[in-house]
């Protein structure tokens, strides 16, 4: 897949980043400049900012890539992640935008009147901050492997590079603009490449995706590994290999028993038509026809879809980089219209991922093989659209997730290192460029440390998180007056606590089998509710510690702007 | 209003002009008494019942995203329920297509789309309705 094209839309994309970034520092310095600038930003405009911004790797690669290997179940990811703007609009996009809250921490002050509230809020900001980013690192590693054949931690790191320097020169990030036509950018690139595939389906006569029976090679194959993997094999099967196979040399022709085989990075396999595809360990082996159920791809498959359910619907309004350009809305009607325009883009874009997923199942199934179905939307276009115009199309995807990983990035990056140089650094600009450095730098680690994760996995985990600590707090915050400091406190160290010990344990040690395994690996069914009872519980215990001003707040939080009425003197400390 | 503006004008220069004060023996009772306050005033200072108006706003736009809420809940809880239920709806084919995707894969984002925007039309009309309220008195 080594392709020029690919090398050369990646270098654009990264050299528009930079320039854009350059050219920013002028055109706005301060986040009231910003405010300001935006007034005049309709709220489809705004809408396009925070879907630029939302759309991550996890959304652009990862999503089909779940299709791919688990089916209809996984569906529910991107529902989840439309669907939880449904519950923001509803629930707090108009209050949240009266609090004048620029970050997660701000609202926290604002509401609860404590400066120890809002410092766990901090820490949770960053760590969900740091999960979110991580796997966006380790998958730009594996786009670039693919377009140029670099090794792995070379994609993050310029990611890393990219957004670290844009950060630090104060551009990029604050222009709506920009973020708007990123999400027009990669609507495109996942878009223009999918009719071409569909074409390509409808011309080699429509096959169906459901079929009876175990998927197979449709010609003969030649598969390589980029990293060492354990297959299973369910049928004996005849190919010719190169490279190190369950531990010995081979080169040339191979009977793989029925079994494990131990497959070592660099390798390749080249199977005939009509051979079965060995599945990696970890993935589970169906046939179309199940493939294509729901309820059927993962061990407690009922349970797993309602906790993704919860996580999805009620993180989505926790994540640090979203509430940032709700402050870009003018009032909190604005900030409605806007929301709803966002629910209609995500709807959009969030069609193509499962039809992606589905061709996978048919043309590329080896990636069942290798393990990397996040590659999916990657592969597809080349392997069904041949000569200039497929290397075209896949350099157009390979710039849709860099920018994808740029701007995300971008955006957790910003609301990550704003709150380390504010809250843990003592704020000032010398604070925040130590903060951009360390925000970078964690989870640069991380990825780099971590076993590789499917990304839309981690991603999940990271608004398991945020449903477990923020959504009780924006919540209850909003619509109860009798939330107190201590409650709040306590919801949010219990819940935050919970669901981030379930990921550690998830992502360093599982992944686990049976009941623990579903568990740990999707916590939002007991996190969240505990968390919300918690906070319910402690601030019914401690009626005293309601804050003094609760009635100020409610009045700032609920009344329309156009009402002439005393909303409290509070401002938040990072705008 | 200029003639009024005038006039009070010079009554503050002749103050030995303004009328006597008389004390109040007998205050009227009886009769209505006019609101003292604006009602925006009476959110400002919080009384009790300036009160009452914030809670009933909150209530009422807190009742309508409940409603939404539990609508969405039906439907995104009750889909893997009834697949659960009647597994014989997973292979269903509708148009082509396997009804859970169609289902999940396409129509319930128009439906998200329409919840939403019966929402933000019901959440600006309570809002309107609370404005014209406070502001008329």
């Amino acid at each position: 897949m080594s392709s020029a094209y690919g090398v050369g839309a990646v270098v654009v994309v990264v050299l528009a980043t930079v320039l854009i970034g350059a050219f920013g520092i002028r055109l706005s310095r301060t986040t009231s400049d910003f405010y300001v600038a935006s007034r005049t930003v309709s709220p489809l405009w705004n809408a396009s900012a925070i879907g630029g911004e939302y759309l991550s790797g996890a959304s652009f690669l990862g999503v089909a890539g779940l299709i791919l290997a688990y089916g209809a179940d996984m569906l529910w990811l991107p529902v989840g992640w439309t669907g939880g703007y449904l519950v923001l609009l509803v629930l707090i996009s108009a209050p949240l935008r009266r609090s004048g809250a620029y970050t997660l921490p701000d609202f926290a002050e604002a509401r609860l009147e404590s400066m120890a509230v809002r410092r766990v809020a901090s820490v949770l900001v960053v760590l969900i901050g740091w999960l979110y980013l991580m796997p966006q690192f380790q998958s730009a590693g594996l786009v670039l492997r693919g377009v140029t054949g670099a090794p792995v931690w070379v994609g993050g790191l310029l990611v890393a590079v990219v957004v670290a320097v844009n950060v630090l020169s104060g551009g990029m990030r604050s222009i709506t603009f920009v973020q708007a036509f990123q999400y027009w950018l990669k609507l495109t690139a996942l878009a223009l490449p999918l009719m071409f595939i569909l074409l390509a389906w409808n011309a080699d006569g429509r096959p169906d995706v459901a079929r009876e029976g175990p998927p197979v090679f449709a010609e003969q194959t030649t598969v390589s590994f980029p990293t060492d993997v354990v297959v299973k094999v369910a049928r004996a099967t005849g190919v010719t290999a190169s490279g190190v196979i369950d531990g010995a040399r081979v080169d040339g022709p191979l009977t793989l028993a029925e079994g494990r085989h131990q497959v070592s990075h660099d390798a390749e396999l080249t199977f005939p038509a009509g051979a079965l595809v060995p599945h990696v360990e970890n993935l589970p082996a169906l046939t179309d026809a199940e493939w294509a159920l729901p309820l059927q791809g993962r061990d407690h498959p009922v349970y797993a879809t309602y906790s993704l359910i919860l996580a999805t619907f009620l993180g989505t309004m926790g994540l640090p980089h979203v509430l940032v350009r709700f402050y870009t809305n003018p009032d909190g009607r604005a900030a409605r219209r806007t929301t709803l325009a966002v629910l209609a883009l995500l709807g959009a874009f969030y069609l193509l991922p499962a039809v992606y997923g589905a061709m996978g199942r048919l043309y590329t199934p080896e990636l069942l093989m290798t393990g990397r179905t996040d590659a999916v939307v990657l592969t597809l276009p080349s392997r069904l659209v041949g000569g200039t115009l497929g290397e075209l199309l896949t350099a157009l995807v390979a710039a849709g997730a860099f920018a994808a990983f740029l701007s995300t990035s971008s955006g957790l990056t910003v609301s990550v290192a704003g709150v380390i140089g504010q809250d843990i650094l003592g704020g000032g600009v010398r604070a925040f460029r130590v903060a951009t450095v360390l925000a970078v730098i964690a989870p640069l680690t991380l990825a780099m440390m971590a076993r590789a994760l499917a990304v839309a996995d981690v991603v999940g985990l990271a608004f398991a998180v945020a449903a477990s600590s923020f959504c009780p707090l924006l919540v209850l915050g909003i619509w109860w007056r009798r939330l107190t400091t201590t409650g709040a406190m306590a919801g949010l160290l219990t819940g935050g606590g919970l669901a981030g010990l379930a990921v550690a344990a998830t992502i360093i040690g599982g992944p686990f089998s049976g009941w623990w395994g579903a568990l740990l690996a999707q916590p939002a069914a007991w996190t969240v509710p505990i968390s919300f009872l918690v906070m319910i519980v402690v601030s019914l215990a401690t009626p005293r510690k309601v804050p003094a001003g609760v009635a100020r707040t409610m009045v700032r939080l609920h009344t329309p702007e156009t009402l002439n009425v005393d909303r409290g003197d509070w401002h938040p400390r990072s705008a | 209003m200029t003639e009024r503006r005038a006039g009070g004008r010079s009554a503050e220069r002749r103050p030995a002009d303004r009328p006597r004060r008389e004390v109040v023996t007998s205050p009227r009772t009886l009769a209505a008494r006019r609101p003292r306050y604006s009602l925006t005033r009476e959110i400002d200072e919080q009384t009790q019942l300036g009160e009452v108006y914030m809670r009933s706003l909150v209530r009422t736009q807190l009742r309508l995203g409940l409603f939404v809420c539990t609508l969405l809940g039906c439907v995104v809880g009750g889909l893997p329920l009834l697949f659960l239920l009647v597994p014989e709806l997973r292979e269903v084919s509708v148009l082509g297509l396997p009804l859970p995707w169609l289902l999940l894969g396409g129509l319930i984002y128009p439906l998200f789309v329409l919840g939403g925007h019966l929402y933000v039309r019901s959440a600006e009309r309570n809002e309107r309705d609370f404005a014209d309220l406070v502001d008329r008195t």
